[in-house]
């Protein structure tokens, strides 16, 4: 099947890999929200994470070209030999350019270029490249960046499935709105709502999850609290779905398996209710 | 003072204000976003109209009104002629008149113009129907086109209803398309 | 005279430009100051919503540029302020509607009617981002003590001082008690790794969402003590030496031993 990359780059060459190959492609995710700061590196950096960790191979691609933080939250920033745009223009393999994470041995991580510009990369370009990744990969999420330009059509390009964050705040709902849209009949995106605060839901200050999707109307695949543990796992460089116990690390994992298709108690307008009861438990009415 | 009050009683509820507010926004989102199904809802609107009257369909003018809470559909559709209500069912027969019958041609049966300008898609109602309560009463096609406005909100949020209406398929448009 | 054209971006999304550019526009405004506040994000559109004028809009930014309309009708009058106006963004265009030119010509149309028309730049550093800063003759660079969102910020700063623009920092959403205990960085640490001029520190306040779910810039809030914290950076921006104070309730003693720097 797909060979393992080894840490010295002893690896086989990517032909030899396809070909040995399955037939089943790989899911190409685009995780994308309009709104900057919602949440999309966090959740692809999570989400790859907690996929790795079922056994998945991963691939995580940083669209963000110019302003790449994927491999921050990984800890990989002192790793990044080679990146996206080098591996598109043909000045490095993939092999060169994959970095194995730290701590998920089948998860790796395409870094975005930091000195250059969105519109250098080749749409047709990315969109064979992902389909190449697909061919060695279960998944493959590629964290697109702020905003609805080129470097969003980018990494929504060679996508198959597509994953909308959004918190429940108003700009952001809106700009979910709005890239569903410009997602079109393609995709059909599934929700995260992120930084939920049920201590201000409660007290009528936040828009709920259900009134958030009222608006959105889409599947909703995972609500994560808010939580300042995040900025932490940040600074450290240590994907929070790594932990295990913590409500963070729990939904990342529950939408790890709902994505993989298991049968997880998926949150319904019922299944929220217990849901924001046991985080209001959790939170021990401090927040 | 208000806002400490409404902060002692936990209320000042403002996600509910942030939820109708989002609501509005994306409905006029939407409606700009799709300048062809505003078209295609004004070619049915006026469709409809013509049925019971004539319009000047190069001047139907068709916006959309914030109101406070509310989004609203505003046409203007000039009317040309409204037919007379309640014709004969029968044509009357007029007497032909003596020696008279070659060169002009009978006077035409007491027949309303027809109310329909243009082919509409459904089948035209009988030609005794009553028209709307709010044309004017009828006016020979020689009078000047009269102004009429028409709230239409319960289409607009139809139709934006259905603008806003899971993207996975194109929005369709509330009157038939 | 001319207004100040000041460009509010970051680089990454979501640290607080737009609020930022709401409410120290209003927070000078409340000072007597004529503001324009112009929102670059064509095609993802909040600067109306954050102040609750989403319902006022009849004309934007795109159908200036492109003659359909004058800038009069298209700049909407907020009516809580003395001298507060907001030309809003096309919502249905993409960011190329526009050209840096067109963007700098009304920028300064603007200019010629106010004290300063402050640009709400789009997240990132592609097209929106460039049209934005082409209107612009100095910069506010927001930023949150996160490392992506200072490294960003740092990426912004660089593509400023190319064009040889004031940059000025303002660090958004300080959480004090997490700096205290370790988990958070602090704006000494943010300054020194930017090394930027700071113009301003905001605390992390909950009653931002409650603020822009009812579209009221939070500066309106009379008992919110952001109010003060805006009105500090307005009067900086104007030249004023305002210290930075400290909103921990610390000992002389902490004092003493190097007060976590906000304000």
């Amino acid at each position: 099947m797909h060979e393992l990359k080894s840490q010295d780059g002893g690896a086989e060459s990517a032909e030899v890999s396809a070909a040995a190959a399955p037939v089943t492609l790989g899911r190409a995710i685009v995780i994308t929200s309009g709104k900057g700061g919602v949440g999309k590196t966090t959740t692809t950096a999570n989400l790859g994470t907690a996929l790795a960790q079922r056994g998945a191979r991963v691939a995580l691609i940083d669209a963000d070209v110019g302003l790449r933080n994927l491999d921050i939250l990984l800890g990989l920033e002192s790793r990044i030999t080679f990146h996206l745009l080098d591996v598109l223009e043909e000045k490095a393999t993939l092999d060169d350019a994959l970095v194995a994470d730290k701590h998920s041995p089948s998860l790796f991580l395409l870094a975005a270029a930091q000195t250059r510009e969105k519109d250098e990369v080749d749409t047709e370009r990315m969109r064979a490249l992902v389909e190449r990744l697909r061919e060695r990969f279960d998944y493959v999420l590629i964290d697109c960046p702020a905003g609805i330009e080129m470097g969003f059509r980018n990494a929504v390009v060679g996508a198959d499935e597509a994953i909308v964050v959004c918190t429940p705040e108003v700009s952001a709902v809106r700009d979910v709105d709005r890239v569903v849209g410009l997602l079109g009949n393609r995709f059909q995106p599934q929700l995260i709502v992120n930084r939920l605060r049920p201590q201000l839901v409660k007290k009528g200050k936040m828009l709920s999850v259900e009134d958030v999707n009222s608006i959105l109307h889409l599947p909703l695949l995972g609500v994560i609290a808010d939580e300042p543990e995040i900025v932490v796992t940040t600074n450290r460089g240590e994907p929070i779905a790594l932990q295990r116990e913590g409500r963070t690390a729990s939904a990342y994992r529950a939408i790890a398996a709902r994505i993989a298709g298991e049968d997880v108690p998926a949150p319904t307008v019922e299944f929220k209710e217990t849901f924001l009861s046991r985080i209001g438990s959790l939170f021990g009415g401090s927040r | 003072m208000i806002d400490f009050f409404k902060r002692l009683f936990g209320q000042g509820g403002s996600s509910s204000t942030a939820k109708e507010r989002l609501r509005l926004v994306l409905m006029t989102d939407h409606i700009a976003l799709a300048p062809e199904i505003v078209d295609q809802m004004k070619r049915d609107l006026v469709d409809v109209i013509s049925r019971y009257v004539e319009v000047d369909r190069d001047k139907v003018e068709v916006s959309f009104e914030r109101e406070d809470k509310a989004l609203a559909m505003m046409a203007n559709i000039p009317i040309l002629s409204v037919a007379r209500p309640n014709p004969p069912a029968r044509p009357v027969q007029v007497p032909a008149p003596p020696a008279q019958a070659s060169d002009a041609p009978a006077p035409a049966p007491e027949a309303p113009a027809p109310a329909s300008a243009a082919p509409a898609q459904d089948a035209p109602p009988p030609q005794s129907a009553e028209p709307p309560e709010t044309a004017e009463p009828p006016a020979a096609s020689q009078t000047p086109p009269v102004r009429r406005r028409r709230r239409k909100k319960t289409r607009a949020t139809a139709a934006a209803g259905a603008a806003l209406a899971p993207h996975a398929a194109p929005p369709a448009v509330a009157a038939g398309n | 005279m001319s207004a100040r054209k000041i460009v509010i971006t970051s680089g990454k999304g979501g640290v607080g430009k737009t609020t930022t550019t709401a409410n120290l526009g209003a927070a000078l405004a409340m000072r007597g100051r004529r503001v324009i506040l112009i929102d670059a994000d064509i095609g993802l559109r909040n600067l109306d919503l954050v102040l609750g004028l989403e319902k006022r809009i009849v004309f934007d930014l795109v159908e200036v540029a492109d003659g359909r309309c004058q800038l009069r009708q298209a700049l909407i009058k907020d009516k809580r302020f003395e001298s507060l106006s907001v030309l809003p963004a096309a919502q249905t265009r993409d960011k190329d509607a526009i050209t840096a030119e067109q963007f700098a010509s009304i920028v300064a149309q603007a200019a010629e009617q106010s004290d300063y028309v402050f640009i709400d730049c789009p997240a990132g550093i592609e097209t929106g981002f460039r049209n934005a800063i082409a209107g612009a003759d100095e910069a506010i660079v927001v930023t949150t003590p996160e490392v992506s969102a200072i490294r960003d910020a740092d990426r912004v700063i660089g593509k400023a001082s190319e064009r040889r623009m004031p940059v000025r920092l303002i660090v958004n959403r300080i959480r004090p008690e997490m700096v205290r205990t370790g988990d958070m960085l602090s704006v000494d640490d943010v300054c020194e790794v930017l090394s930027a001029e700071l113009l301003g520190v905001v605390p992390d306040d909950e009653e931002i969402i409650d603020t822009t779910n009812r579209g009221e810039p939070i500066v309106l809030d009379q008992s919110n003590r952001l109010r003060g914290v805006y009105d500090k950076i307005a009067r900086r921006l104007e030249g004023e030496l305002v210290p930075f104070s400290t909103f921990d309730n610390q000992s002389l003693l902490g004092r003493l031993f190097g007060a976590l720097k906000a304000g």
